[in-house]
Formats: C-alpha cells, structure tokens, sequence
C-alpha cells in the first residue's frame, strides 16, 4: 500500500530545495501546484521538456501548405485573372504576391493550433472544475503531492521538508 | 533554481516591500471592491459618446457613404486615417508582450496586461471603417475567400486591400489568444479568492479549470515563448501591410519605398503614447503606483523617443527625396503638404511628433508624470494629423487640376470617431473592473529580483 501525502511550502526556493531532498531521498513527487512556474523543477521532478514548440512548427508548417494550395486552386486553377499584367499562370511565378497571406496563414495555424493543442491537453477548457489541492496555490502557497510508500520512512520525509521549510504535512 | 540575479544599477521595479499574497492583494482590490464615482463618470461619458457613434453608423448604413465628407477626388480621409491611427495603437500593447518578452525586459511585467489588452480593443475600433466604408457591410463576407457561387469571383490575392484582410485578422485573433491565456492563471487566483458563489461561478467558468500543476506550467511558458516569437513579426507584417495599402499605388506622396519601416516605427510611437495615457490615469486611479513605478515611464518615454526620432527622420526623408528624384508630381505634393492648403495640419504633425518627444532627452520632462501625460497627448493628436496628412494631402489635389478640390468632414464622420473612441474606453473601463490589469502572477516570478527587498538585500551584502 502507499499513501498520497501534501506538503505546503510558502517559498518557490524551499519547495525546489524540498523536492531536491526528495529526489535524494528516492521518493516520487507525484505532482507540484504553484501560483506561478518554478523555474527548474521539471527536472528534478522527473518532467520531460514539453513538445509544445515543435506542434507550432507543424501546425506552422500546415498553414504554409494550405495558403500555397489556396493560392495556387483560386488564382491559378480555377479562375485565373489578368490584373494589371501580373503574370496569373503558374504559382511560382506570381509567388511574391502572395508571401503576405502564406505568412499570415503560417501563423494563424501555428498560434492557434498551438495554444488548442495545450488547452486540450493540459485539460484546460470551459466547464473544467479547477482539481488544486488548496485555493491558496493559486496565490502564495507551494504544495507538492508525494507518494509514500510503505517502504519508505514517513516520519524521516516529513521531518526533512520541514527543515527544509514546508509549513503544513497533511 | 537558477541563481537569482539582482542589477545593483537599476532601480527596483515593485517598490513598497511586497510579498507574494500583497501582490495578489494590490491587483484583486479593483476587481472586487465597488467602483468609484470617478469610474463611473468616465464610463458613463465613454459610453454615452458610444452611443452616438452607434446611431451615426446607423445613419450611415441607412444613407449611405454619401453622408460622409467624401468626393470623387478624395475616396479615402477620416475614415481610412482613424482605421491607421487605430491599428498603429494597437500595436504598442504586441510590442510590449511579445518583443520585450523575447528581449527579458523585466520593466514589460506591469504593463503588458493592459497594454495587450487595449491592443485588442483598438483593432475592435480600427477594424470598424473597413467593414462599414465597404457601404454595404451586409456584404462583407466577399472579403474571404468564398466559392464564387455566393455572388462575387475568387478575392484577388494581388491586392494589399486583400492583404489587409488576412493581417489584420490574424493580428486580431492571435493577440486575443495571447492576452487571455495570460489572463487564465490571474483568473484562477480571483476564482479562488472569492466568496460570493456567483463570482466564483463567473471566474470558474472563465479560468477554464485552471490548476497550475508544474506540468501545466511548463507548457505554459513554451507557449507564451512560441506566442511571441510568432507575434512578433505578425506585428511588423501587420503594419508593413498597411503601409502598403498606400505604397503600392502610383500616387506621389504614396508611392514611397519607406512606407513599411516609417509606418511600424509610428505605430510603435502612437501606442506608446496611447499606452502612456491610459496607464498614467489607471495607475493613480486603481492605486497601482507601487507596481507601475516611474522607471516603467520613463522606460517608456525612451522608446518614444528612440521611435519620433525615425519618424521625424522618415519625415525629413521623404521630403528629401521627392526633390532628390526630379519628379515634379512628387516634389508638388510635398509642397503641397507643407505649404498648401493643409500647411495646418502639416505643421501639427511636425509639432506634436517631432518636436515634443524630443522634450524627452531631458530627466526631468521624462520622468515627470504630468509632463509624460501631456506629451503622451500631443503625440496621439501627432499621429492622427500624419495619417490624415499622408492620406487627404496626396489626394486632394491629382494630376487633373479641375478636378482639383477640398475635403471637409462631416458630423456623422466625426460622430463616428468619437464613438470609437467611446468604444475604446468603455472596454477599457470594463476590463479594468472585471479582470487583473496587471499580470500579478507573472510579476510574483521578478519579485526577488527587483524590489526594494532584494535591493534592500544587495546594499546589506555589500
């Protein structure tokens, strides 16, 4: 059997010092809640870099394709137009013309299906009930959820957070 | 934890000893107390001058284009010069958030939620006089890229009116993306702050679930990082648009190579300027001069006058050149503007944007609220005489002399600017009560980097 214990910090230093003894310890932080990001916590906490940027650049990379394809169906295929002389028969040749809208497009895609991406995947969507331990994460308190395991040393854990500046074990 | 760095050269950005729970503190206080009659005088003159805008479009979509001051020769005045002076506003708020994001200036955190926010709310009003200067707004799907089965050809992709389309809506949509993801974690924070079930319903609903686990956080700032990378040249791409609106034409005054650059330089100016004034009465009014410090001005005034400097250059340049080419269309306009019938609003221009920033160079008229405020006002007036300069003074006299004549505005189009202005400061004063007008937990992340604490901590160590 293990059991899920909170640990309350008020400090975004004494929580990293806290997880960093955990780490040493051999103890699983199973996740941390923090009213703003903590810089260098992924990795001691065993967080892999997010893949956020590299959706950008494929949803970036999609908008591109799409613009190209528009461009190349609307102005060249299936209606192509004479205006004022500009040459209206192959796409590469009337391209210069439409490198504002392919850019626009890039990004429209790449911001939009980015920031989807995160909402859905972080679960964070109208109608969701917020899940934080305590209503004060979301202003001056660090709470880390530990898993404790009936090998581990309860008392030894709870002890070491606390001189390492945890306010609250519960 | 990578080492805090403290800059014993600068002053501290938060003053006043803060702690995290005081920070939240300072910036929920406007959201959840009562507003104060000085609020209520300001929405209700926003409001009412709303109102009057409303029912002179109104008039206008009943009457017709021809209730506009408009002729054959001049197509384009107020109208389009509201629709540049709006977007060049705008632009200040993406600057902020994005290009001092990527630059880690520290001195963005206060500001950038309003600014962002009043970003959104001047493209709202830019966006108005394309869509009703159409004349037939009913019909202004014809702008996308819709089958020509629903009555029009395939939009034509040549054109930079097209261009405009796609750049001012994708500006829109992503700075409203941008501004409210920052906004969701502040939300959280009011959400679980507050007492009365119904805000906590209205916060709850409007925070998403926000949870802020470190995995939450960690996407977060990657995409807030990506954001502004991908903002920051929507934003120069925006405004280069624009720009060549005018610039592609053939028309002497238009037909400028320097279009893009000076444009985005005198967005950049004119939403600093806009910036200025709207935090300058925001900081005193919601009592956040703890937060938005005078070094926030006076960091401020420098980009004003680093941008009315390549402004007045760009001025100066274009001058130079229509004698330079040899043109005698070119080199008649500029006389033109200068000492024609519009010298007025010429020289109102080169007043208010080339001269008083340049009070700036002086510590004292920088980092003085009231002198800030003034200027921050000549340069908003500055830039509308531009674009109204740029657009009436290369039109209203063209290659035919007969059909040579003057543009006078009319009520409904002036009626119509003050009600995007009422607009504007309705929104604003709405945001201001219902969401944090500063990013409080973004700020938490500097505050032992730069307050009087950590100062307090450096001079200690010493």
């Amino acid at each position: 059997m293990s059991k899920k214990i909170l640990i309350v910090f008020q400090d975004d230093h004494d929580i990293l010092v806290g997880a960093k003894k955990l780490k040493e310890m051999g103890v699983k932080v199973s996740n941390v809640w923090s009213p703003f990001p903590i810089h260098g916590i992924d990795p001691v906490i065993g967080l892999p870099r997010t893949r956020m940027s590299m959706c950008a650049f494929l949803y970036g990379a999609t908008g591109t394709t799409l613009a190209l394809l528009m461009f190349w169906y609307m102005m060249i295929h299936d209606w192509h137009i004479d205006i004022g002389g500009k040459p209206s028969f192959a796409l590469y040749k009337n391209l210069p013309a439409f490198i504002p809208v392919t850019f626009e497009s890039t990004v429209l895609c790449a911001a939009h299906g980015m920031v989807i991406t995160f909402l859905l995947r972080s679960k964070i969507l109208p109608g969701v009930t917020a899940s934080n331990p305590d209503p004060r994460t979301t202003d001056d308190r660090f709470i880390m959820q530990v898993i404790v395991k009936d090998s581990d040393n309860e008392s030894a854990i709870v002890s070491a957070m606390k001189s390492s500046g945890a306010i609250e074990v519960r | 934890m990578s080492e805090i760095v403290i800059s014993a050269v600068r002053d501290p950005l938060v003053l006043g000893e803060k702690t995290y729970h005081q920070i939240t503190e300072d910036v929920c206080r406007p959201v959840e107390g009562k507003a104060n009659k000085w609020w209520w005088a300001s929405f209700i003159t926003a409001f009412i001058c709303m109102c009057w805008g409303i029912s002179c479009l109104a008039y206008t979509i009943g009457n017709g284009i021809g209730s506009w001051g408009l002729n054959k020769t001049v197509g384009w005045a107020w109208d389009i010069t509201n629709f540049v002076w709006w977007i060049g506003i705008g632009h200040a708020g993406t600057l902020i958030s994005a290009i001092l994001l990527l630059f880690r200036q520290r001195w963005r955190m206060s500001i950038n939620r309003s600014a962002e926010a009043m970003t959104i709310f001047a493209v709202v009003c830019a966006g108005l006089f394309p869509v009703f200067h159409t004349g037939r707004p009913w019909l202004d799907y014809w702008m996308f890229p819709l089958p020509n089965q629903f009555g029009s050809l395939w939009v034509n992709f040549n054109s930079p009116l097209l261009w405009d389309v796609f750049a001012i809506s994708t500006y829109f949509s992503v700075s409203l993306v941008f501004w409210y993801l920052g906004l969701i974690p502040d939300l959280a924070t009011i959400r679980d702050r507050a007492v009365k079930p119904v805000s906590k319903f209205i916060y709850g609903t409007l925070s998403f679930g926000w949870k802020g686990t470190a995995r939450d956080w960690s996407r977060y700032e990657e995409v807030s990082l990506v954001l502004a990378g991908v903002s920051t040249p929507l934003v120069l791409s925006v405004h280069t648009i624009v720009s060549m609106d005018f610039a592609t034409s053939i028309l002497p005054g238009w037909h400028t190579t320097i279009f893009p650059p000076y444009f985005v330089a005198g967005a950049i100016f004119s939403g600093f300027a806009m910036v200025l004034t709207l935090m300058l009465v925001a900081r005193k009014v919601l009592g956040l001069e703890e937060y938005i410090t005078i070094q926030h001005v006076e960091s401020m005034n420098k980009v004003i006058i680093l941008t009315g400097s390549i402004v007045g250059i760009a001025y100066i340049t274009e001058f130079f050149i229509a004698w330079y080419s040899g043109n005698p269309y070119e080199g008649y306009t500029f006389i033109n503007r200068a000492f024609g019938p519009y010298w007025w609003a010429y020289w109102s221009m080169m007043t208010c944007n080339v001269i008083t920033p340049q009070l700036f160079w002086i510590k004292k008229i920088r980092t003085s609220v009231i002198a800030t405020f003034i200027i921050s006002i000549f340069v908003n007036i500055g830039m509308w005489f531009e674009r109204f300069v740029i657009i009436v003074t290369s039109l209203h006299r063209d290659f035919l002399p007969s059909s040579w004549t003057m543009y006078h505005p009319t009520f409904i189009e002036m009626g119509i600017f003050i009600g995007t202005i009422g607009l504007f400061f309705t929104l604003f004063l709405i945001f201001a009560r219902v969401f944090p007008v500063i990013a409080l937990n973004e700020l938490k992340t500097v505050l032992k980097a730069t307050s009087d604490k950590s100062h307090k901590n450096l001079g200690h160590h010493e």
